[in-house]
């Protein structure tokens, strides 16, 4: 059974490269019993999502 | 509207002073971010204006013309990077880094579950937050705040867009250490907009 910390460091690298199916596998079952897990990866999603959005920001520039 | 005239109507957008002193002051802050460096900032974004100004007809529109500059400047950042990083090296802890690692360890029971107090908590609609200046300026200090050489690998994957091993190439340090770098500085970035940002219950009316 995956650890939290080593699914974070999973959920981590698949910003980087694909997962195998495995790893896949083992993340996905952690993932459905563990809301803290989820809401990283919610949270690793988003940090890629302000990193894109970075210089085409819609607020005002200051 | 005639060639002539649309080439007329992109000179004038491209010399509006406002347009322009906006776009220099987004490539100062971004080049300042990935350098750490005042002097060498102002210099990378006076190159890449300067090549910018050399092919401004062949654009049209801002949009357009800004993600050109903004590709140029990238180009001379990393050229920069690489020449700073010859002389570093990247994958050395400093301390800053072992206290982001031990805190870190801190979200953690014995069993490697979260504890209570360091679970993640739901940040509801992250979205709306993108929309709003005064999570930039959040995000802005929380990326200032990691350590030189943790931003620097963080920087040139998410915001250069290298692939993890192209990053690791050009500053040559190893996959796995790459890895560890990387998710150092993302779970260091997560918990600063945590703190700063989303407990804080800044969401808008």
């Amino acid at each position: 059974m995956l650890s939290c910390k080593d699914a974070t460091r999973m959920m981590s690298e698949a910003q980087d490269r694909p997962l195998t199916v495995g790893e896949r596998v083992n993340l996905e079952l952690h993932l459905a019993m563990c809301k803290g897990c989820r809401n990283f990866k919610q949270q690793m999603s988003f940090l890629r999502e302000a990193c894109r959005r970075y210089l085409n920001r819609d607020g005002k520039p200051d | 509207m005639s060639d002539g005239g649309a080439m007329r109507d992109q000179d004038e957008q491209l010399f509006d002073a406002d347009w322009l002193e906006g776009v220099r002051r987004d490539m100062v802050r971004f080049a300042r971010l990935q350098l750490r460096d005042e002097t060498l900032a102002e210099d990378v974004v006076q190159e890449a204006l300067a090549a910018a100004f050399d092919k401004a007809r062949e654009f049209a529109g801002r949009s357009a013309m800004k993600t050109w500059i903004f590709a140029i400047l990238k180009n001379k950042i990393v050229d920069q990077i690489r020449v700073q990083t010859r002389t570093t090296n990247v994958s050395a802890l400093s301390a800053a880094e072992e206290t982001m690692d031990q805190t870190f360890e801190s979200l953690f029971k014995e069993n490697a579950h979260w504890s209570p107090a360091g679970r993640p908590s739901d940040w509801g609609d992250p979205a709306e937050a993108l929309r709003q200046q005064r999570f930039w300026d959040v995000f802005d200090a929380c990326l200032k705040h990691l350590p030189e050489n943790t931003a620097r690998v963080f920087m040139m994957r998410e915001f250069l867009e290298f692939e993890t091993p192209e990053v690791c190439e050009q500053l040559s340090i190893t996959t796995s250490n790459c890895n560890v770098i990387l998710h150092r500085a993302r779970n260091g970035l997560r918990r600063c907009l945590e703190k700063n940002w989303f407990a804080l219950g800044e969401q808008p009316c």
